[in-house]
């Protein structure tokens, strides 16, 4: 058993129809609640919804108060390298784009790793592109133990792993894997991902599975949005995030919203999602659930940042360059996309604190196990 | 005489036990824990560098009457706890911990079994145990055989602010327990802190409900005042709750003639 029969009993079609044809009523019945289920989620994220959400973002915010405090996680990536044998048409590294191509020795990752902690951040996103005789899980391990001392919080978004190669990781220290469908559209998913290992669909829907039987602590998940209908693309994360809950209680869970960003060789996004939507669709993650992380990157506008504080949103990144070396060992390398909020991390630290947050650096100890 | 409690080898003169998550900042947090009169603070491992002495939290915290109560927050097994707890004990240099093993990260729900396991280890390693447990009046019981010294049963899960949902078995907790009994988690209003010690609890311990009050320093002494109050009735004897009229007409008084 695994996602993927979940998966199986529900038709995109379907689902989007039913998302559309939800009313004002609906909606209204649904906020009166004070579960709100995964049925209840597709009427938050339907467009009846939109009119309530002022609403729903101060019940948004009311509730991630209860649970996470006045205190916003910072976190921040490390690109290790940017060689891909994948075809992604949304991603700079797509194999496709004839660039040079970079990945870092254990000196440049150092010293990346020095101007990291002279920020002051203390969890670590390590990212690199699937090419598996480079970057396989030798060197994923081999970067972890070479970092290990110097953070208290380590998590991947590399390629899918099989659940021994999790193990192994796990063993190094690693905390949580960030693996995103994309898109929850099969065809969709093809006519984005044509070559390389990541056109395999299933293989990558049941990788959280993986993930979870293998224990690790987090595994966050996602949509690309601009890819395809961003509701029920939504509808199918909500209810992967369900699936996993129930299966894998052992760990925790985040979500991130990324949107399809400016690149070299860029794609436009086929559905549009506005930042109403985007408020819309974190308030109603929030109202389906209590606990789950909301992640928000640097690909999203000043503005944007600065109110997203106070709608749900628990961690976020700040000062991010994503290119191998960005940091300070190849600032000119490829990079996977062009980041929208450039501020400074002591900029994102002042103006999480001017409005009533902490900023939290450190939240784990990866000296028990 | 005062009412103070004891224990292992320290009196306390407050009954009202705090966190240090969720506040908006370090200066606020010790601000509402100093207003509270609150003198054992309990804080999560994994939020602190421990070894370093300038760790804002920490430095913050560093009053002659607050003792540091350091919590395993974050492990998931006996192993982890007992590890954490001995880090710790080297680094704050106290042998205080609170026992807090929650594998599951969603509801923080303690896991009975680990916990069980890690206190009595801890208690053969010399450490004074303040176990984050169910409100199971045998688990009580069995962390009570292995020498733990106090037992700290959730009112309601944590961070939930719904009060005391487990009365019936803290009642029998209470009725029980040859330790201290600390209420801790789910407590959300003064009322509910109140309530907890006029049903007979030692102390209880508050952390949301202080930090994400919109005025955390006035919050604390809300509780503080609360704590005492729940504290001075439960002394002073409630009065009965009556659940019938007394009749008027009693049926066995023809006995008496």
């Amino acid at each position: 058993m695994s996602f993927k029969n979940t998966f199986n009993n529900y038709n995109w079609d379907t689902l989007e129809k039913e998302i559309y044809a939800i009313s004002t009523e609906d909606v209204a019945t649904v906020l009166k609640k004070e579960k709100i289920s995964l049925d209840n989620f597709k009427t938050l994220i339907s467009p009846a919804a939109k009119p309530f959400i002022e609403q729903m973002a101060q019940r948004s915010n009311a509730i991630t108060k209860k649970r996470f405090g006045n205190t916003i996680q910072m976190y921040i990536p490390m690109y290790l390298s940017n060689e891909c044998q994948n075809i992604c048409t949304y991603c700079g590294f797509s194999m496709t784009n004839k660039i040079p191509r970079k990945t870092l020795t254990d000196a440049e990752i150092l010293k990346e790793v020095e101007h990291i902690k002279s920020l002051g951040y203390d969890h670590i996103l390590l990212v690199t592109g699937e090419a598996n005789k480079t970057v396989g899980v030798s060197y994923i391990k081999h970067a972890i133990d070479l970092i290990r001392s110097h953070f208290s919080n380590i998590s991947i978004e590399i390629q899918p792993l099989d659940q021994d190669e999790y193990e192994t990781l796990i063993s190094s220290g690693l905390y949580a894997v960030l693996v995103y469908q994309e898109t929850y559209h099969k065809a969709t998913y093809k006519i984005h991902h044509p070559k390389g290992k990541k056109s395999n669909f299933d293989y990558r829907l049941d990788t959280p599975d993986r993930l979870g039987k293998a224990g690790i602590h987090k595994i966050g998940i996602g949509a690309l949005f601009g890819l395809e209908d961003w509701r029920v693309d939504s509808f199918y994360t909500a209810l992967h995030l369900k699936y996993l809950q129930k299966t894998y209680w052992k760990t925790k869970y985040s979500i991130s919203f990324p949107r399809l960003r400016p690149h070299q060789g860029g794609l436009e996004p086929k559905v549009e999602m506005t930042d109403t939507d985007l408020v819309q669709l974190i308030c109603a993650y929030r109202l389906l659930d209590e606990d789950v992380e909301l992640s928000m990157s640097t690909r999203e506008s000043e503005i944007f940042r600065n109110h997203c504080i106070h709608l749900g949103i628990t961690s976020i990144s700040a000062e991010s360059k994503t290119n191998p070396g960005g940091y300070t060992a190849e600032p000119e390398s490829l990079e996977q996309f062009e980041i929208s909020d450039e501020r400074s991390t002591a900029e994102i630290k002042t103006m999480i604190e001017s409005q009533g947050y902490e900023v939290v650096w450190k939240d784990w100890s990866n000296n028990w196990e | 005489m005062r009412d103070t409690l004891k224990i292992a080898d320290k009196t306390f003169n407050s009954r009202l036990f705090t966190g240090t998550g969720k506040f908006s900042s370090s200066k606020k947090m010790k601000d509402a824990i100093l207003a509270s009169k609150s003198e054992l603070v309990t804080v999560a491992l994994k939020r602190v560098d421990i070894e370093n002495e300038s760790d804002d939290l920490l430095v913050h915290l560093n009053e002659d009457h607050i003792n540091l109560l350091p919590n395993t927050s974050g492990v998931r097994t006996a192993k982890e706890a007992v590890f954490a707890s001995q880090l710790a004990r080297e680094a704050l240099k106290t042998n205080w911990i609170k026992l807090e093993i929650h594998p599951d990260p969603k509801y923080l729900l303690p896991d009975p079994i680990e916990t069980l396991k890690a206190a009595e280890e801890l208690v053969k390693l010399g450490f004074v145990v303040m176990p984050y447990i169910h409100a199971d009046p045998v688990l009580c019981k069995r962390l009570e055989d292995v020498g733990v010294q106090c037992v700290m049963p959730l009112g309601a899960p944590i961070g939930s602010n719904k009060g005391i949902k487990t009365l019936e078995f803290l009642e029998i907790i209470i009725e029980q327990s040859n330790v201290p009994v600390i209420v801790d988690a789910g407590i959300g209003a003064p009322s509910h802190a109140a309530f907890s010690m006029e049903l007979g609890a030692d102390a209880v311990l508050v952390n949301t409900a202080i930090a994400v009050s919109q005025n955390p320093i006035e919050m604390g002494i809300a509780f503080k005042k609360a704590v005492e109050a729940g504290r001075i009735a439960y002394k002073a004897k409630l009065a009965p709750i009556k659940n019938h009229a007394e009749a008027s007409s009693p049926l066995t008084s023809f006995l008496n003639n």
